[in-house]
């Protein structure tokens, strides 16, 4: 991880790293087009199952189908916008398993930075579209009370909850300098804090609920936002500030994500490949 | 002529019961997911007691049980043939004395039999430990069981062998793998049970191999419904896939023109 020789320069070297990237995913251009599509369709497949869900109840963990919807949408968005941004430290394990990390950290440039901006994958760009589209049914018809700090909430959460989803994955992900194949083993925090927080928390049992508020913080994503929107407060009794507590809370993941990162890099020894 | 294909199922085993900890890593994101999923549904039963003939047991094992079918049918993650294509080793595969999509059917049932023991036991058998499971009734409903689920990855590995094939025609057949690899999932009933969806909709999706991925062989084990029309309406997409499977190859190698280099 050393700093480049002269600092001016590392922005234009990112800048050109991602839009070669860019450049190379529109050439299979039905390719490319059929991805999007596909991330569209993922996003909205996960929504038709939520639908589904209340064509048979009326509500659900207490709360009612524009109320999930709310929940749903920013949860879509952040999850699509992390996606975006770091999704590709997925490749972390393969870097590791093949010997390219080595390559990276030999470069005077971050090796996570280098990581992420490897392949930002345009195609993700459905994911978020659908998930915005969502949201802002959403929004529009759940009936908020609009105020200037809802406003404000709206408008961060999805960011907010990109964040803590961007650092949950970073952190998720550097299991695999311990783990060799990791990959699943991250995929499990990953998508599973992303499949939870498209519900609201009160579905889940006591201790599946500890472990999303606490230890993977997924449900300050989108639970304890849609709560301030909706002005409800908790079904679980928890503390009435906590539906505002995101942004500490994503900067602390991002602390707690950037330690993991230093110490698995650290730990590092290379696969001899 | 009918020599290799039996050892290509063995090969089929063996090669996947090489990676242990891939198998293992693979199985832990299956119960987490799972716990997720079971805490959804019954959520929706604790609000409605039994919701179109699933009550919490029937919907728990509808639950691990797709979550233990996941790998065996395998959905997505298949794109051997497709890369072949692309690079061109495929010509290799096509002038071998076999016929290809007879060697490629018989690596995956190895396949699919070793996700048996180590993908589709243990979720049932953890399920089973924290949930209160439904078990079949009758004792002829295990072998009817395990026919639908040989039928489902059949009907899977046509539906598989059909888009990679797109191939020929694509070069690159990722975006189509992609799409049939969110939609299926809901189509098939692995999500949602599709007799929680509208009507039409499962009118509908009765016209499609989806479920006879997922809803059926689930169906089977739970004793919903009749399991010889089932099984028959399986066996029926099974056929016509391989069929047309065979065709789409056909098509597809005659225009293959292989590249030097």
């Amino acid at each position: 991880m050393a700093d480049p020789a002269v600092p001016g320069t590392t922005g234009a070297v990112y800048r050109r790293i991602v839009g070669s990237r860019i450049r190379s995913q529109l050439s299979y251009r039905a390719s490319f087009a059929l991805d999007v599509v596909a991330q569209t369709i993922g996003q909205s497949i996960e929504l038709v199952a939520v639908l589904v869900v209340f064509t048979q109840v009326e509500q659900l963990g207490g709360f009612a189908r524009h109320e999930v919807l709310v929940m749903y949408g920013i949860a879509a968005t952040a999850f699509g916008l992390a996606d975006l941004a770091v999704g590709q430290v997925e490749e972390l394990a393969n870097h590791i398993r093949t010997g390219e990390l080595d390559v990276l950290l030999l470069r005077p440039l971050g090796a996570l930075a280098q990581i992420i901006s490897a392949d930002v994958a345009l195609k993700r760009l459905g994911r978020v579209g659908a998930g915005l589209a969502v949201l802002a049914h959403a929004l529009a018809t759940a009936g908020i009370e609009w105020t200037p700090v809802r406003v404000l909430l709206a408008a961060t959460a999805p960011l907010v909850g990109a964040v803590i989803f961007g650092a949950v994955w970073v952190a998720a992900n550097t299991v695999s300098f311990w783990v060799v194949d990791g990959r699943e083993f991250s995929n499990s925090v990953t998508y599973g804090s992303n499949f939870s927080t498209s519900y609201p928390a009160t579905v889940y049992g006591p201790w599946v609920r500890r472990v999303l508020c606490f230890a993977v913080p997924s449900a300050f994503v989108a639970y304890f936002p849609a709560l301030a929107l909706l002005g409800r407060t908790d079904p679980l009794g928890l503390p009435a500030a906590l539906p505002y507590c995101a942004p500490p809370v994503a900067a602390l993941t991002v602390v707690a994500a950037a330690l993991v990162w230093r110490a698995g890099v650290r730990r590092y020894q290379g696969t001899g490949s | 002529m009918l020599a290799p294909y039996p050892q290509l199922v063995v090969a089929g085993f063996r090669r996947y019961a090489t990676y242990r900890q891939a198998a293992l890593a693979g199985l832990s994101t299956n119960l987490v997911f799972g716990l997720l999923r079971a805490a959804v549904l019954v959520a929706v039963l604790a609000e409605r007691p039994v919701v179109a003939g699933y009550d919490v047991a029937v919907a728990v094992t509808y639950v691990w049980l797709g979550q233990g079918l996941l790998t065996v049918v395998l959905l997505w993650g298949d794109s051997e043939l497709s890369t072949r294509v692309r690079t061109g080793d495929v010509v290799v595969d096509l002038g071998r004395p076999w016929d290809l999509q007879a060697a490629l059917l018989a690596t995956d049932l190895g396949r699919a039999g070793f996700a048996v023991l180590s993908r589709l036991v243990p979720p049932m058998a953890f399920g089973a430990l924290l949930f209160p499971v439904r078990w079949p009734e009758r004792p002829a409903t295990w072998a009817l069981f395990a026919v639908a689920v040989v039928l489902a990855v059949v009907v899977s590995f046509g539906v598989r062998f059909l888009l990679n094939a797109s191939a020929f025609w694509l070069l690159d057949a990722r975006g189509v793998l992609a799409v049939w690899g969110v939609a299926g999932g809901v189509l098939s009933g692995l999500v949602i049970p599709l007799a929680w969806f509208p009507a039409a909709a499962q009118a509908a999706l009765a016209w499609t191999p989806a479920p006879s991925l997922f809803q059926i062989p689930i169906d089977v084990f739970t004793e919903r419904g009749d399991p010889f029309g089932a099984l028959a309406a399986q066996a029926g997409w099974a056929l016509l896939l391989l069929a047309v499977g065979r065709l789409v190859l056909r098509r597809g190698s005659a225009r293959l023109v292989v590249q030097g280099g």
